[in-house]
């Protein structure tokens, strides 16, 4: 690790190389030729995954691949981050694609990005000369792009454990290997009585539907389990949706991404209430 | 390790199928799709979109099957490289290989090497899969031709030779 940094340091036009899924596509169709390249996936503490029951979180390397979040005990632990994981490419691109690469593409397409915003997630940032800490709100700052600086990489990922239902839906042209049109997590911490809800691909950036959620809190005790009458799940869909800002491009319209994340909204909202 | 770009003339040694394999007078952004076909005389994994969406090039890597294509070959020096030539022995088809003839799952053929990959990869994990698993574990890699029928015929064909013992 100190010797990443080093060469990291050393050569700041870097690319940080984890999975290849989002760089080698730049390289193979769109003429990109990286100065330096500084491959990270070999490195097996970025590779790890840890559960922290005392601070009850889990800390994901930054190297870790998605195939790994799907399924056994990660995705027990943290099923909006499996599902979210599940509709990743294909499976030769879950076997290859990472968390860290997620973050340092930031697309507002990539699938984790939303379960990172919904459960308040915090980067881990790793420079030779210092590290820091940023909540994921403040780490992605725009259409693939972040407040990562020069010499810096992502080591890892903590997000807190929460009791209570949580999920991931995404809209897409077909059913697998696909981008996301619209997504959606949905984190119920049944204890603080709360439901956080994030969507990607209709901003420039994740977004927290933080009015939505507060509307939802008045409307709805949502401590332990928690019922929704139909029109309480449709009004929340629709009071989400309109904090996002689509656009139309070649995948969707502003028009159908609005309506599509209304929908998943409401419907996450109604799997969470039993 | 970092990998200068300005450099074509690099030389490092990726082990695929088990032999280590000298890479000469390389440009380091190659892909491994390139690198096993262009270089090493392998043209078993193919190319079509190169952008990991159609699952031809399909290669075991450390045990997981991924997309030769989106695998930078200077980075992969570390690992452990399986290519559809390695699963034939002594000329003779593998199991799967064999199975995708008797099913006539092949038509125009340019698919069937990475399929015949990622088949080989699920059922070395799972030699009973059901039509989910095996649709789910097949989902990456794409045919023209067949309609995915008979491919799923052939996958259930080899499924149940090696439940029964028979191949590998």
């Amino acid at each position: 690790m100190d010797h990443l940094l080093e060469l990291l340091a050393d050569h700041d036009d870097a690319s940080v190389l984890a999975g290849g899924t989002d760089l080698m596509v730049e390289v193979n169709l769109h003429g990109r030729r990286p100065g330096t390249v500084i491959p990270v996936g070999g490195l097996e503490e970025m590779r790890e995954w840890n559960h922290r029951p005392r601070s009850n979180s889990v800390t994901i390397g930054a190297a870790l691949p998605y195939s790994d979040m799907e399924r056994g005990p990660l995705a027990e632990l943290l099923p909006a981050l499996a599902q979210a994981a599940r509709t990743v490419g294909s499976p030769q691109i879950r076997a290859a694609g990472t968390i860290g690469g997620n973050l340092g593409t930031c697309s507002p397409a990539g699938d984790i990005l939303p379960v990172l915003a919904a459960l308040d997630a915090t980067i881990h940032v790793l420079h030779r000369d210092h590290s820091r800490d940023i909540r994921f709100a403040d780490f992605m700052t725009g259409v693939k792009r972040n407040c990562l600086t020069p010499g810096e990489v992502v080591h890892s990922v903590t997000v807190p454990l929460t009791r209570g239902w949580q999920g991931y839906a995404k809209v897409g042209t077909r059913n697998a290997m696909v981008i996301s049109t619209a997504s959606a997590c949905l984190v119920h911490d049944a204890e603080e009585g709360h439901v956080a809800l994030a969507l990607g691909a209709v901003a420039p950036t994740i977004v927290r539907a933080v009015k939505a959620e507060a509307w939802l809190s008045r409307q709805v005790d949502l401590r332990g389990t928690f019922r929704v009458s139909p029109e309480t799940a449709h009004e929340f869909g629709l009071r989400a949706a309109s904090e996002t800002s689509p656009i139309t491009d070649h995948r969707s319209t502003a028009e159908y991404r609005r309506h599509a994340v209304s929908v998943l909204a409401r419907r996450l909202l109604e799997r969470s209430a039993s | 390790m970092s990998i200068p770009n300005d450099s074509l003339n690099e030389s490092y040694s990726l082990n695929v199928n088990g032999t280590l394999r000298e890479v000469r007078d390389a440009w380091l952004g190659e892909s491994l799709l390139y690198v096993l076909r262009e270089r090493l005389g392998l043209p078993g994994a193919k190319g079509a979109c190169e952008q990991g969406e159609c699952g031809s090039c399909t290669v075991i890597m450390d045990d997981r099957a991924v997309c030769s294509c989106l695998v930078m070959a200077a980075s992969a020096t570390e690992s452990r490289i399986l290519t559809v030539e390695s699963l034939g022995e002594n000329g003779r088809l593998s199991d799967v290989q064999q199975a995708f003839l008797d099913a006539g799952g092949v038509q125009c053929g340019f698919c069937t090497p990475g399929f015949i990959v990622a088949v080989h990869h699920l059922l070395d994990q799972n030699s009973d899969p059901d039509d989910e698993q095996i649709k789910e574990a097949l989902s990456g890699n794409i045919c023209r031709c067949t309609g995915y029928g008979r491919i799923l015929d052939a996958v259930k064909v080899a499924a149940r030779g090696r439940r029964d013992g028979v191949g590998s």
